[in-house]
């Protein structure tokens, strides 16, 4: 978050806007701590039920959208900067190596100047065919698995811990591409479950699919 | 009572028989749709019923959802229901290209619309403490 206020500030008088959205059940609070430290002067809004991921379609944090001054999407969602590079981590000592660490880096700016680019020159926003084409389809499973998704988090949050979690479990088998719904009811159980032994588990079993697929810039 | 859940909103609703059945008056609350002789209608479109989902003035909120398309989701105990929105209106909202709208708080409480922010370049993206 502290490289979007970056990008923000030094954008924001070229008629910019960042809106950061947290996927968070556990509400305000949980994100509060990490929105405190950015500092950041861009919306910062909470998303309770991932009313987000439901509206556009997302499966995983970072996604973000490109909106032009129409309204319209510019470029569908995609993997905000981030890769695949912490898959090949020392799980003991937590550390990449220095060239993954650089790879990563390196990956992370070209997208922040591709940012950059569509705001000062109109650069990288896709033609409404290549948006259209590139928008991930919303099957009868996941449109399912939004509604036992947003069951869940209601029953979790009124006290009904058993069931809310069967309706998490259900949501993510019929929609097992997201990442959200799955690292959300492993937090909603557990804070750092979601980053515990079965995340890794299930990262493995991706084998040579990507977590984070790279934006076709 | 009975709690629904919409993909926006929530709503306490009496509810009768098995299944989710209610008052026209509480059904158009609900979803918008309003119980006529041809159907379930909204503007000039009208979804016809099933014979088995209307009675008098009581509809079956949840046959209706179905034929719409969307999920229709009960709680074990059948107090709790979430009506997802259907697919075909999610990927039509999508290929619309407009950025579907919505309203959620900021970290201080304060309700923002996407829209307000039309005549900028916005660069929406998701994160999480998880």
């Amino acid at each position: 978050m502290p490289v979007w206020q970056h990008l923000y500030e030094e954008l924001k008088d070229k008629g910019f806007m960042v809106v950061a959205v947290a996927e968070e059940s556990r509400g305000a609070d949980h994100a509060r701590p990490w929105i405190e430290q950015a500092k950041s002067s861009y919306w910062q809004l909470i998303d309770v039920e991932h009313r987000l991921s439901d509206l556009y379609n997302l499966v995983n944090v970072p996604q973000a959208i490109w909106i032009d001054e129409t309204g319209k999407i510019v470029r569908p969602p995609e993997t905000a900067g981030s890769t695949d590079h912490f898959r090949r981590m020392d799980l003991k000592t937590r550390t990449m190596t220095p060239e993954d660490q650089e790879a990563r880096r390196a990956a992370r700016q070209a997208y922040l100047d591709a940012v950059r680019a569509w705001v000062t020159t109109g650069k990288y926003a896709l033609n409404e065919g290549e948006v259209r084409e590139r928008l991930p389809e919303v099957t009868p499973e996941i449109a399912e698995a939004r509604a036992r998704f947003r069951l869940g988090v209601w029953l979790r949050l009124h006290g009904n811990t058993v069931e809310g979690d069967r309706q998490m479990d259900e949501a993510s088998a019929l929609h097992p591409e997201s990442w959200s719904m799955w690292r959300q009811a492993a937090d909603l159980d557990e804070v750092g479950k979601a980053s515990g032994p079965g995340f890794w588990q299930r990262v493995q079993a991706l084998g040579e699919k990507p977590y984070y697929p790279p934006p076709k810039l | 009572m009975t709690t629904i859940l919409t993909p926006t909103e929530e709503f306490n609703v009496t509810t009768m028989r098995h299944g989710l059945w209610m008052k026209a008056a509480d059904a158009e609350r609900v979803t918008g749709w309003t119980l006529k002789p041809e159907g379930m209608c909204r503007d000039e479109l009208c979804v016809p019923l099933p014979l088995a989902a209307v009675s008098g003035s009581e509809v079956d909120v949840a046959a209706f959802w179905h034929k719409l398309g969307g999920p229709a989701i009960a709680s074990r105990a059948r107090d709790v229901w979430a009506l997802g929105a259907p697919p075909d209106e999610r990927n039509a909202a999508l290929k619309d290209l407009e950025a579907p709208d919505f309203t959620l708080p900021d970290i201080d409480g304060v309700p923002r619309t996407l829209s307000q922010l039309r005549g900028k370049k916005v660069f929406m993206a998701t994160w999480a403490s998880w």
